[in-house]
Formats: structure tokens, C-alpha cells, sequence
């Protein structure tokens, strides 16, 4: 009877498998204070020209190990205290003019994209000249943000492939990138680079989550103690009752 | 200390409230796993008061600032976050605790006479807390505050006549902007939780006049020692409940602090990811589904097809699914309570209720599809045949259905009809109408042969401890 | 109920357990919403230690920065002002600054200040919260002509010398605060921060 109920509740799910777009795996470590501190580096130094991470303060950045004088020497190019907001100088008009959209404020994007879709777009742009920029981004078609790590990356370009859909029609669809120019960076470190980034996009988008877990560990144990204490204590009342 | 006590009693009544509704308030002794549920939500009560007034200490109604003081609230202030966290899950938890609480009044007849207004004040509550959910869900002003909040007024338009006003009405403006977000604020914050404790206030009063029901279903008020006028079966609700409650309540904030410390977002059913980007009333967001919470109803106002150009339909089926639970003490005709004294017939129609109900929800978080629409459709002739085949599968005395059944099921039929247009798209013009017509056809031999339900004695005492 | 024998001792003790537990656990409860209330990130930045450039400030000078919302005021002290200092300590209610909450430590001295000619003060009379004004002359008409030199406090009256100190007299109870600061370089100072902290 349980078991079919079970089946019987989780039947729509099965009828109605996602096809999303396939991304690759992120590998997010908020712990790791190193990574956290290269990420910021990037961060700084490559989005922080034209997107803004406006409720982020720079000094909430002690949170990944760095002093508040690393801080200021550093990574305080747009601002003047620690204690500042992470504004950016660009006016949201001209951003506008320029990429026909205002770049998105990138405090919580990790928060609404999710880890490994920055992980994956980052790593996704390709040179594309029907293109104002000169840039296309294969999980996310006609982007309006130019590839501004290519320096780091260089420059990818699509391998196609023929595809049949199920009316008899071939498409040409991009099978995958390829690198066609170098960067600063090899491959390999370029995506640790990018894993960097993310990992400091994710511990942005809420810096108390580390103290968040912790203190969920004292509470857990806490309240473990508690119920033994109640369990026992409602034993002892409820002798009374036959 | 008895001094204090005693010159507090000749001005107030302390001692005796505490006698009348603790120490010597007698609750059944029976009271098994499903009887935690009502001290749990008065806890998430109390929760969501405290947390939301620290809220808004920090909150800006301001479509301007709501969506940065959030984020203030969540870095700025000092354990912000986790007020703002135990606020959210204990909106979800809220609903949880509420919708076993109500399962449990299913289970044991719990609305059934003498305790309808009881029943009536929890469904007033229930429907108070869909009110409070929207609107606060509405105050982060991120893109599901925004569209949601949009879609949910916009059904409001959709009443004969005065639709278009009365949804400007509640927005105050033509689309969801400052004044909406500044009115759902007030409400949100002042005026319904007033309501909400006045309604459990009263919840409580009236309970506490009936007595608790129990597991058997039986009254044990009317088995009492005749010397000390004390139920048989009763034991007073402090200590044994009290402590039983404690343990409850512990078992509640390990699963609460769980979710709120290591998964707050709860994979996006309880904190929606597009909720983080702010509101933006040129973009919609690919897909929006309400809170898990409304996912029922939400299905179902999807599935009734639109009638005369109308959305009106599926706007009233949506109401008429949450108002049908008031009848429910009219529509049981069993002589029992208790679904362990009742025969097969209730617990099969139990048992498709609750899977329509989930499936339901489930539905109403997916994209809506041709296929999803027809299974929603069927899970909500389902629903409504709950309640209203109720007095005849559950009567052990009556056969046969009255008119009234069958309009309601002519009305259905004709709703089949009016979306014939959406077959002919199909590429097997009419099977899925066909099909779902034979579907609900079947209930009208279900309800003209249907025998009522078999139920056994209920016994005079309670039967287990 | 009362047949079976309960064993009182046992039952008092996991009693006493549970309210013990029961009391951390509301003071644990308690603690974050408490402490939600103390300054902000915002209001800690909006708060944090100022700089003030001494090049700027001429001797005689008032300067006005603002620190935590608060004006502070620099004086940089003449040495005619200076002198003036020890001559009228009778007249004062705290002249050799015992009051330790009105000042650091470090600036318990008879200029009550770290360089003799540099006076940081927090411009917030000790009475109400009024601002007092600035009157560096000495002996003028409305003041008296035994006036060393000093703030004023339109409000209520209050007056105070070039180091700060209240006269006997005024309603303001107590001396000026003086904040904590620090110099950064001979022509930087810090306000906001203690000398000793790193």
C-alpha cells in the first residue's frame, strides 16, 4: 500500500523529466580561503569595472582571511574606505549604450544563476562576428557581455556538427569549442581561474554561510542533548497513565 | 511568591485560567503522533511573530529599497540572516505543520459535531495564512515576489464586471508597484496578524468548550467517574501534555534548524532562485510557479479550462477547492468519527484524496503541458468528488445520488465540451475528452449505486494509551 | 493515577534538567535577536576612524570633521593659548580631568591631548547634545572679562576652556569627551582610534 502510494506520488516527476542544458560541475569550496582570496583577486580586477556588487562591503572580505590593510592595498580600486559598498563607476546609463543592457549587480548572481552555470558560462564564450562585441556564449545565445578574461583564456572558436530533428530536418548545432588562439593562461589553469572566481561569487552571495553552518552544528548537538533530557522526562510523567 | 500569587488572583484569573486551560483541562490520553501538530503551529506562530517584527526593524517597503534592505538584513545586520531564515522557513514549516494538523482532523473526524466552529476558526485561520504567505511573500521584491504577486491580482480581473477595478483596487496602481508593495506591507505586518491571533484565540476558546477529540473519536466527557466528575479517559493536559509537547517541539527544531542552517533554500521550494534577482516589471522570469504551498490550488485553476472567453472558471474552482474544506462537517454523514471505526469506502476515497492533493502541488511547480493539464483535470474531478460524493459513500443509510450531483456533474461535462476546440490541435482529435469524459461519467453510477460506507461500534472507552 | 509509586527525587531532577536546558536554550534563542540590534555593518562603516589632515589647520584654528555622526573638533592651540591653560584651574569643576570617561588615558594631562598644541574633542555639550561655539577671544563683552578663551554653549550656558574643561557653575556636569585618536604622521591624525590598538 506505502509502496504504491510512493509510486503514485512521484509518478508526474518521472512524466515530466527535465531536459535543461547540460552544465558543467562547479567545484565551489567556501572553506577554502585561498581560492576565495585569488577569486576576489579576479573579481576585482576583470567584473568589478563594469557590474557592481552593491551590497557586498570590501571589508566583509576579513571573512576569507585577509587583513583589512590587504584589503586596502589591494583590491580598493573604485572606493575609498574598506568599510564601502562594492559601487561600480560606470554609470548604469552608459552601460546601457554600450552593451545594450546594464550589466546585472552580481552580489547574489550566484544565489539566482547557480554555481555551475557561471562555472560553465565563463568558460563558454566564443568569437562570433555577427556579433556587436565580436562574442557569443553557448549557454547564454547573443550575450551582450563581451569575453573580458579572453586575455586569459584566448579565444575559442565553434566545432560544428549535423543534427536531424524529428521532423527529417538537419541542423547545424556547435558540438563543442575550440581553442584557436592562446591566453595568458593553459587550459587547465584557466579553469581554475574560473573555479576561483565562482567559488568567490558563491561565498559573496551570503558570506555568513560558513558561520551559518557552524552554528547549525552547536544547535543540532544542542538540541540532541534536549531530547534526551524531554525523552525522559516525558517517560517519567507518562508512568502515571494506564 | 503565594503572596503575589494571591493578590494577582483576587484582580485577574490567573490560577483559574491556568486550572481551566492547563492543569485541569482534560484532553483525551490517546492523543497519538498526529496530535503534536497544534502546539507546533502555535509555536511557528510565535516564531513568525517575533522574527518578523525584527524584520522589519531592518525591512524598507520601498520599491525603491525593499530588495536592498533585504540583502542588508541578510549582511549588515548582526545575525540578520538567520531571523531572515527562520522567517522563511517557518513560512514553509507554517504550511507543513498546518496542512498535517488539518490531515489530522480528517483522520479522526475532528470536525465533525460537536466541534464545527472549531473547525470553522482553523479554516479561517488557514485561509488568514494564505493571505499572510502572499502578501509577505510579495515584500523581498524580487522577480517571484513581483510576478507572482502580478499573476495572483491579475486573477482578481478576471470577476464578471468589476474585475479590471477591483484588481487596480488591490494594487493601487496599474501594474504591482510602490503603493502595492507599501499596502501588502501593512497588512502583512499589522492587520492580519491581529486577525490571526484573534482567530486562534478563538480556535482555542472553542476547543477548549468541546474537549479534544481523540484518535477512537469518542467524547470522553461522557464517561466520567461520578465522584470527581473527571473523564475516564482524560488526563490533565499539564504536565502529561506539557511534556509531551516539549519533546514534540524538540523533535520539530531539529528538523527546522536542519533546514534552516544547512538548506534554507530547500533546493528552491522554500527560497526560489529567480527570487534573488530584483523585481523587474519589463522581464518575466521563464516560469513562474507559486510557493509550494498553493501548488494545489494553483494546479487546479489551471486545469479548468477558460469558459466564454473567461478566466473566471478556474478563478472560482480555485476558491471553491480552499472554501469546500468549511463544509466538511455537513458533507460526513458516517455515524462514526474515526477512520478506524469507518468502513473501506472512506479510506479509499482518503486515499485518493491525499493523491490528488500532492499531485496536485506537484503539477502546479511544473511548466504547465497538454499532458499535465489533462492529468490535473482528472486530479481535480477527484478532489471536488471528495467532498461532494461525501455524504453519499459515507451515509451507511442512503443509496443513489440527488439532483444536485448530478448538475454538478452536467456542469463538468459541459466544461469538457466548451474545450473540444483544444483537441482539434491533438493529433488524435477527441480521445483525451472522450476519455476523461468516460472518467467522470463513471461517477455517476459511482454515485447513483453507491452503497454508503460500513462502519463499526465505536467503543465506549479509548483503546490504547 | 495515585496507586503506582512515583519516584519524586528522580522526577524533581529531570525537572530541574529540562528548565535548565529550557533556559539555555531560550537565552540562546534570545542572544541573535539582541544582538540584531547593536550597529550595523552600515553603521560600523559609516562610523569607522577618519582621517584629518593637521597641514590644513593653522594655528588658532578650528577644523570640524565629522566622526560617527558627531562634529570633532581640532584646535590647533597657539602657545599664547597654551599659556592661558594652568591660570584658572579654581574655577574649574574637573581640572586635572579625573574623570577617566571623558577622555583616553593617554590624554589625562593638563592639555588633554596627545601634542600640546592639538586639541581633538567631540564637539557635543556634556549637558543636552547642544554644539557649543567656538570663542578663542579673550575677555570679550558678553562673556566677561576674566573669559581665557573657549566654547561656549548657547543652549544653557555651559562654558569651557581652550582645553575643554567645564567651568565651575555651568550646567553641563562634566568636561568635554575627548576621542580616541591617533597620528598616523606628524601632520596625519586618526580619529576613532585608540593609540595603542594596531
Amino acid at each position: 500500500m506505502n509502496k504504491l502510494l510512493f509510486l503514485l506520488l512521484a509518478l508526474p516527476t518521472l512524466a515530466f523529466a527535465n531536459t535543461a542544458l547540460k552544465l558543467d560541475h562547479a567545484p565551489v569550496n567556501v572553506h577554502d580561503h585561498e581560492s576565495l582570496q585569488r577569486g576576489a583577486r579576479v573579481f576585482v580586477n576583470y567584473c568589478l569595472s563594469c557590474h557592481s556588487a552593491n551590497y557586498m562591503r570590501y571589508n566583509r572580505m576579513q571573512d576569507i582571511g585577509l587583513t583589512e590593510k590587504q584589503i586596502k592595498d589591494n583590491l580598493l580600486f573604485a572606493a575609498d574606505k574598506p568599510g564601502e559598498l562594492m559601487k561600480v563607476s560606470m554609470r548604469p546609463k552608459e552601460a546601457k549604450e554600450w552593451f545594450g543592457a546594464t550589466p546585472p549587480d552580481l552580489t547574489v548572481i550566484a544565489r539566482s544563476r547557480g554555481a555551475d552555470y557561471l562555472y560553465t558560462y565563463l568558460r563558454s564564450f566564443y568569437r562570433d562576428d555577427s556579433r556587436p562585441t565580436g562574442w557569443n556564449n553557448t549557454v547564454f545565445d547573443k550575450v551582450g557581455m563581451p569575453h573580458v578574461l579572453q586575455e586569459l583564456q584566448g579565444q575559442m572558436a565553434p566545432v560544428y556538427m549535423t543534427e536531424t530533428d524529428h521532423e527529417g530536418k538537419q541542423h547545424q548545432v556547435i558540438e563543442r569549442l575550440e581553442l584557436v588562439k592562446t591566453g595568458k593562461l593553459t587550459p587547465a589553469e584557466y579553469d581554475a581561474t574560473v573555479a576561483d572566481l565562482v567559488n568567490y561569487l558563491v561565498w559573496m552571495g551570503e558570506p555568513a554561510q560558513t558561520q551559518r553552518m557552524n552554528i547549525g552544528l552547536v544547535v543540532l548537538a544542542f538540541l540532541g542533548v534536549f531530547f534526551v533530557i524531554a525523552f525522559y522526562l516525558k517517560k517519567e510523567f507518562w508512568k502515571d497513565v494506564h | 511568591m503565594e503572596k503575589v500569587i494571591s493578590w494577582l488572583d483576587a484582580r485577574f484569573p490567573l490560577t483559574a485560567s491556568f486550572k481551566a486551560h492547563l492543569s485541569e483541562y482534560y484532553a483525551p490520553k490517546n492523543f497519538n503522533f498526529w496530535y503534536f501538530f497544534g502546539s507546533l503551529a502555535l509555536l511557528v506562530l510565535v516564531l513568525q511573530i517575533v522574527t518578523g517584527i525584527f524584520l522589519a526593524m531592518n525591512y524598507k517597503p520601498d520599491g525603491e529599497l525593499a530588495f536592498a534592505s533585504v540583502e542588508y538584513i541578510m549582511r549588515d545586520v548582526p545575525y540578520g540572516w538567520l531571523i531572515r531564515y527562520a522567517h522563511s522557513t517557518g513560512a514553509s514549516a507554517f504550511f507543513i505543520v498546518v496542512y498535517m494538523h488539518m490531515f489530522r482532523g480528517l483522520l479522526y473526524g475532528s470536525f465533525r459535531q460537536p466541534r464545527e466552529l472549531v473547525w470553522i476558526f482553523g479554516m479561517l485561520i488557514y485561509l488568514m495564512l494564505m493571505a499572510e504567505a502572499f502578501m509577505g511573500y510579495l515584500l523581498p521584491w524580487g522577480q517571484m515576489s513581483f510576478w507572482g504577486a502580478q499573476v495572483i491580482i491579475n486573477l482578481f480581473a478576471a470577476v464578471p464586471f468589476v474585475g479590471n477595478d477591483l484588481s487596480t483596487l488591490i494594487r493601487g496602481d496599474f501594474v504591482v508597484g510602490d503603493a502595492t508593495l507599501n499596502r501588502f506591507f501593512a497588512l502583512h505586518i499589522v492587520a492580519l496578524p491581529l486577525v490571526l491571533v484573534g482567530l486562534v484565540a478563538a480556535h482555542l476558546i472553542a476547543l477548549h468548550e468541546v474537549g479534544s477529540n481523540n484518535p477512537d473519536g469518542v467524547e470522553i466527557k461522557k464517561n466520567k467517574d461520578p465522584e470527581t466528575h473527571i473523564p475516564r479517559d482524560g488526563i490533565p493536559f499539564h504536565p502529561y501534555y506539557t511534556v509531551k509537547d516539549i519533546l514534540g517541539v524538540v523533535v520539530f527544531l531539529m528538523v527546522f534548524a536542519s533546514v534552516l542552517f544547512f538548506a534554507p533554500e530547500m533546493g528552491g521550494y522554500f527560497l526560489e532562485a529567480n527570487n534573488f534577482i530584483p523585481a523587474d516589471p519589463l522581464k518575466t522570469p521563464p516560469h513562474i510557479a507559486p510557493v509550494w504551498y498553493f501548488t494545489p490550488y494553483y494546479a487546479i485553476l489551471r486545469a479548468v479550462p477558460p469558459m466564454l472567453g473567461s478566466q473566471f472558471p478556474g478563478v472560482v474552482g480555485m476558491g471553491v477547492a480552499v472554501v469546500i474544506f468549511f463544509a466538511l462537517p455537513w458533507l460526513d454523514k458516517s455515524p462514526v468519527k474515526s477512520i478506524r471505526y469507518r468502513g473501506p469506502k472512506f479510506k479509499i476515497a482518503l486515499a485518493f484524496f491525499v493523491v490528488a492533493f500532492v499531485w496536485l502541488g506537484i503539477l502546479g511547480v511544473l511548466p504547465s503541458t497538454t499532458l499535465g493539464t489533462w492529468i490535473a483535470r482528472t486530479l481535480s474531478v477527484v478532489y471536488f468528488a471528495f467532498f461532494l460524493m461525501m455524504p453519499f459513500y459515507t451515509n451507511p443509510a442512503k443509496q443513489g445520488g440527488p439532483l444536485g450531483l448530478w448538475a454538478f456533474l452536467a456542469a463538468l461535462i459541459a466544461a469538457i465540451g466548451a474545450n473540444v476546440n483544444m483537441a482539434l490541435a491533438s493529433p488524435i482529435p477527441y480521445v483525451t475528452e472522450v476519455l476523461f469524459a468516460v472518467f467522470v461519467l463513471s461517477f455517476i453510477p459511482m454515485a447513483m449505486f453507491i452503497k454508503g460506507d460500513t462502519a463499526k461500534q465505536e467503543p465506549e472507552r479509548v483503546t490504547d494509551k | 493515577m495515585s496507586e503506582i509509586s512515583v519516584d519524586g527525587s528522580k522526577r524533581r531532577f529531570l525537572v530541574a534538567m529540562s528548565s535548565a536546558v529550557g533556559g539555555v536554550a531560550a537565552v540562546g534563542a534570545v542572544a541573535p535577536f539582541v544582538m540584531s540590534m547593536m550597529p550595523s555593518a552600515r553603521a560600523l562603516a559609516a562610523g569607522a576612524p577618519v582621517e584629518v589632515d593637521l597641514s590644513k589647520v593653522e594655528p588658532g584654528m578650528l577644523f570640524t570633521a565629522e566622526w560617527r555622526g558627531k562634529p570633532v573638533w581640532v584646535v590647533n592651540r597657539t602657545p599664547e593659548m597654551l599659556a592661558m591653560l594652568g591660570k584658572h584651574d579654581d574655577r574649574l569643576t574637573d581640572p586635572n580631568s579625573d574623570n577617566t570617561a571623558q577622555q583616553p588615558e593617554y590624554c589625562k594631562n593638563p592639555t588633554r591631548s596627545l601634542k600640546p598644541n592639538f586639541m581633538v574633542v567631540v564637539g557635543i555639550c556634556t549637558h543636552l547634545g547642544c554644539s557649543p561655539t567656538f570663542r578663542k577671544e579673550v575677555g570679550p563683552a558678553d562673556l566677561g572679562a576674566d573669559w581665557p578663551g573657549g566654547w561656549f554653549c548657547p543652549c544653557h550656558g555651559s562654558r569651557f576652556d581652550l582645553a575643554a574643561r567645564v567651568f565651575n557653575g555651568s550646567p553641563a556636569p562634566s568636561n568635554l569627551v575627548v576621542p580616541p585618536h591617533k597620528y598616523l604622521s606628524e601632520t596625519k591624525l586618526l580619529v576613532g582610534e585608540d593609540q595603542k590598538a594596531a
